[in-house]
């Protein structure tokens, strides 16, 4: 086999087993965390900690009665679940977690696809999401469902506005849209303001702290997690747009929702947070040379850029069990009278910034 | 009563309340205990006076109970049922005793009205079984509380 063929392979195989690895534990992390903070315990009893519990979960999921209601559109119905997850998918892929390693005369990318419109395809693709909640919502034939679906279709438009207008900030400091580009960009150092004694790392968070915080809350609404899960809204419309689904189906909306999840995070950090920037130093302190510094290298990065995920993924969870659901009119208003002119001042600031030298 | 909210700047951004609100759940989270029982290691105590389940009290190995019937009288739920019998020394003595503890209520008036000191409701609160049982006498009868 090429070489680059069985790289691409790996790569991707790597990818999606950790995807698909993150349901579970992040099925856990929510269910313990919500506990702690409740002052509960949460599932303990099944392996340590209680981690297996998730396992048992899936067994469930897996062996429940597959049925289709009567009154649904069956070919939509059944095709809406993978419509949302393959998307969720999809968008991980162009998200670098590491830099690359020269292996003989070879270069691997730690990236599964090496796309130059990185950016653009990841708001491409993650907006195909909705499409799937939006089948789910109408072919289930139930109001309660209907209701979910349009708040998720108007919800995911309001916000993927000043989300990508956010994100025109980063595209405009590091002049690139392709993600590794961008990485390497955050790689180095500059004096904010121009002063020449403060010198801080070429993050996204300290080149575009206001971006950061309208991507923030942008991502939340886009992923539909609390303070803007009305798409699911359990208390108003029961449980939105799966209200009809079960088992196994059920369960593809839910991984759809953490792995949107995991990419929202990865994003983050990608963008905001240096990616796999930040553990560099330890290899001062490591007495290899040659190759072996070089993979030691790739795993600093690649843990770097987890924790920084990992923290994202936390702080999804910690939001959702610290602020209510906002009611729809104030969602709305949030996201077209002030995230909208928010962000757009933000592209106006940062250019302004720019033209003064002060980034 | 109608309360205002205070607005301020810090309060329309928003964002002041809600790095507050985080650090009120990540306190809860870190620094106040738990709370829960877990339950079949460890069981919450409950006060003497608890009315769980019934039983007869007996005196050296013979019943208290007289059937004098006064608790299927006071029962509000109607749910004892005793059928009186005689001794060979005359004395009266319950030859069936029993209490449907699906229409039990638990309100221990049956207890409060025992001129004997025979019913009693122990402290024993599991009480839950995958058929609907009527306790009869022989059931009753083991000694099961500390009253």
């Amino acid at each position: 086999m090429e070489f680059d063929t069985l790289a691409m392979l790996i790569k991707l195989v790597l990818v999606l087993v950790i995807l698909l690895q993150v349901v579970p534990i992040m099925v856990w992390v929510e269910r313990r965390g919500s506990a702690l903070m409740q002052n509960r315990l949460g599932p303990n009893r099944l392996g340590p900690l209680g981690l297996f519990q998730s396992i048992a979960d899936v067994i469930k999921f897996f062996f429940k009665e597959d049925p289709i209601p009567g009154h649904v559109s069956p070919f939509y119905y059944v095709m809406a679940p993978w419509i949302s997850i393959i998307p969720a998918f999809m968008t991980f892929a162009v998200i670098p977690f590491a830099s690359g390693i020269h292996l003989g005369d070879h270069y691997v990318n730690f990236q599964v696809a090496d796309l130059n419109v990185g950016l653009l395809y990841i708001f491409s693709v993650a907006s195909l999401g909705v499409y799937g909640i939006i089948m789910a919502g109408w072919s289930s034939n139930n109001k309660y469902a209907l209701l979910g679906s349009l708040r998720s279709s108007s919800q995911m438009i309001s916000y993927e506005l000043s989300m990508g207008l956010a994100a025109v900030g980063v595209i405009m400091v590091y002049s690139s849209l392709h993600l590794q580009d961008i990485n390497y960009a955050q790689g180095e150092w500059f004096h904010p303001f121009g002063l020449a004694m403060i010198t801080l790392p070429k993050w996204g968070i300290f080149v575009q702290p206001f971006g950061f915080l309208i991507f923030l809350t942008a991502v939340f609404a886009e992923t539909n997690r609390l303070p803007f899960d009305l798409p699911e809204g359990e208390s108003e419309i029961v449980a939105g747009y799966h209200l009809e689904y079960g088992s196994m189906k059920m369960a593809l909306f839910f991984m759809a929702e953490y792995i949107n999840m995991t990419t929202a995070s990865g994003l983050l950090a990608t963008l905001y947070f240096g990616g796999w920037h930040g553990l560099g130093w330890v290899q001062h302190f490591l007495p290899f040379t040659g190759m072996t510094m070089e993979w030691i290298r790739v795993l600093l990065e690649m843990t770097a850029f987890a924790l920084k995920v990992t923290f994202f993924m936390w702080f999804f969870v910690w939001v959702r069990w610290t602020i209510p659901r906002f009611r729809y009119d104030q969602l709305m208003d949030l996201g077209w009278k002030v995230m909208l002119p928010l962000s757009l001042l933000n592209i106006f600031g940062t250019a302004c910034f720019m033209y003064m030298g002060w980034i | 009563m109608l309360v205002k909210a205070k607005k301020n700047i810090l309060t329309e951004i928003y964002w002041w309340d809600i790095i507050k609100g985080l650090w009120i759940t990540m306190r809860n989270m870190l620094f106040v205990p738990t709370v829960t029982i877990q339950y079949p290691e460890e069981r919450r105590k409950y006060s003497n006076r608890y009315r769980g389940m019934h039983y007869i009290k007996a005196t050296n190995g013979v019943e208290n109970c007289t059937a004098c019937m006064l608790c299927p009288t006071v029962c509000p739920a109607e749910c004892i049922h005793i059928e009186a019998g005689e001794r060979p020394d005359k004395e009266k003595y319950p030859v069936k005793f029993e209490i449907d503890v699906l229409r039990c209520c638990f309100c221990g008036m049956c207890e409060e009205a025992c001129p004997k000191d025979a019913i009693k409701l122990s402290t024993i609160y599991e009480m839950s079984t995958t058929t609907r049982n009527v306790w009869d006498k022989e059931f009753l009868l083991e000694q099961r509380g500390n009253k």
